[in-house]
């Protein structure tokens, strides 16, 4: 915790040491950027902005999860799935994000619906890939067991193949989160009226260097607070039964 | 077409059963290999290593239909299985375990087996914590627990000292006293074998096919070491008539 601490001052003294050199047009100092915070904070923007990205956030990302931990788990339980799905699979992880996004608001309209398809599609065959190596991976020898102490599909599932699943899981969430709301910024950028995302694009045309940090700053507080609250108890839950180093 | 007793009964009739090597031909890993048991009997499959026995097990169980042949088991074939490795499930707690393989057992079940078997003090420790002879002891607590009408044993005492083999072989002679069930024991150790059951199988080297039947004299009951000759004499003698 005190190395983390140390980490995070050097980082706010390298800022300010940049920010002198640079000039506040360019890189307006650590105290500018709090006070912006404060100011949007105090006219309710910051809250509102940050609601509406977060939302966006969120529903992407358990459309994408959901979806691609399904598709990944069929394709890699079942050969026939996995040969039809892949071309699908390695033309969307090779499709940049932003043809996607385009293409989803000429499609689809400058709409919700357009802005969080396009999110959830841009991470959909990352979570696919990811848990389809997990299910590649189960072992056959607790199958066998399962199989032959009849256990009903239920209790396999959610006993014996999902705790084989949580690491892939985690992994595919961990990465997924980050991935998520860097995309939900462009898609707001592009084609949304409100949002983190909509709220940068406005302070870039405005060459406003102190908003553009506050916003993102603010956001990066929020996607750190669900890490430590929401994911890494989760995952020192599900990791219980993991022998403890001494 | 079957007679009267036969729906409890276990019948192995395997004409032969054979892997594709991946060299392209074809493994052969049993040969023709036949036995039957009625209720009740403990048998052991005794056979060197590599022989097939696992193999065997494994059609038994219903995890390998890739055999020419036919098996049927005890009619409402609730089977209890304990494989050479525990193979517990990690993330799981001992009790959860055993419970989730057997949804059914009571309350007092559970506690019974856990009592005779000395897991009592670790219902809540997960696999991780547990000695191999503590895990085996879970595997066979799970096994018992489903109240099987068949009870097949890997080599389930493998890989630990003798002192505490011979325990356990105790404790699973005396669950077995208790409730009574056909058992099929799969081992390369001729002591266990004689230990545990009524009637040894002497299996032949890969392709695997049986090559005598031995009856046990009042089994699972100590032995005298005259007795114990005796019966290894004649073991002895059958393995190397089957040979010549």
């Amino acid at each position: 915790m005190g190395a983390r601490l140390i980490s995070l001052a050097l980082l706010i003294a390298v800022w300010y040491a940049g920010s002198q050199l640079a000039g506040a047009r360019l890189l307006p100092d650590p105290q500018a950027v709090a006070l912006a915070i404060v100011e949007e904070a105090r006219s309710g923007a910051l809250a509102f902005n940050l609601a509406a990205t977060l939302a966006r956030v969120a529903v992407a990302f358990i459309v994408a999860m959901a979806l691609g931990s399904i598709t990944g788990f069929v394709m890699g339980r079942s050969q026939v799935a996995d040969r039809l799905g892949d071309p699908w699979l390695i033309v969307l992880l090779n499709l940049p994000a932003l043809v996607i996004i385009v293409l989803a608001y000429v499609w689809a309209g400058l709409t919700e619906t357009a802005a969080i398809a396009a999110v959830a599609l841009n991470k959909l065959p990352i979570a696919t890939v990811t848990v389809r190596e997990g299910a590649r991976s189960l072992d056959r020898a607790l199958d066998d067991m399962a199989q032959v102490f009849r256990m009903s599909g239920w209790t396999r599932m959610r006993h014996v193949v999902l705790p084989q699943l949580a690491p892939y899981l985690a992994a595919a969430a961990r990465a997924g989160l980050s991935l998520v709301w860097k995309i939900v910024l462009i898609v707001e950028l592009i084609g949304r009226p409100n949002g983190v995302g909509f709220e940068i694009g406005v302070a870039f045309q405005l060459f406003d260097v102190t908003r553009i940090l506050a916003y993102a700053l603010a956001f990066v507080a929020v996607m750190l607070a669900i890490e430590t609250l929401l994911v890494q108890p989760l995952e020192r839950h599900v990791a219980r039964w993991r022998p403890q180093p001494a | 077409m079957s007679p009267a007793g036969a729906r409890n009964r276990l019948d192995v009739a395997i004409k032969q059963k054979s892997y594709r090597a991946a060299s392209g031909g074809r493994l052969q890993v049993l040969g023709e290999l036949a036995l039957s048991l009625e209720s009740g009997a403990v048998a052991a499959l005794v056979g060197p290593s590599g022989c097939g026995k696992t193999t065997l097990l494994r059609i038994i169980a219903g995890l390998d239909h890739d055999f020419e042949g036919g098996v049927s088991i005890p009619a409402q074939g609730m089977l209890g299985m304990v494989f050479q490795e525990p193979r517990l499930l990690p993330w799981r707690t001992v009790e959860q375990n055993v419970r989730l393989a057997a949804p059914d057992a009571s309350e007092d079940e559970v506690e019974m087996l856990f009592a005779a078997l000395g897991l009592a003090a670790h219902r809540n420790h997960f696999p991780g914590e547990l000695s191999l002879g503590l895990a085996r002891r879970v595997a066979l607590a799970r096994a018992f627990a489903v109240k099987p009408d068949l009870l097949l044993l890997d080599e389930p005492f493998v890989s630990l000292d003798n002192a505490l083999a011979a325990r356990l072989r105790d404790e699973l002679a005396e669950l077995v006293k208790r409730r009574p069930v056909t058992t099929l024991l799969v081992t390369h150790n001729v002591e266990e074998a004689i230990d545990l059951a009524d009637r040894l199988y002497l299996l032949s080297a890969s392709p695997a096919r049986v090559l005598a039947e031995v009856p046990i004299a009042r089994p699972r009951t100590p032995h005298n070491p005259e007795q114990l000759a005796q019966l290894r004499q004649e073991i002895a003698r059958q393995i190397n008539r089957a040979y010549l």
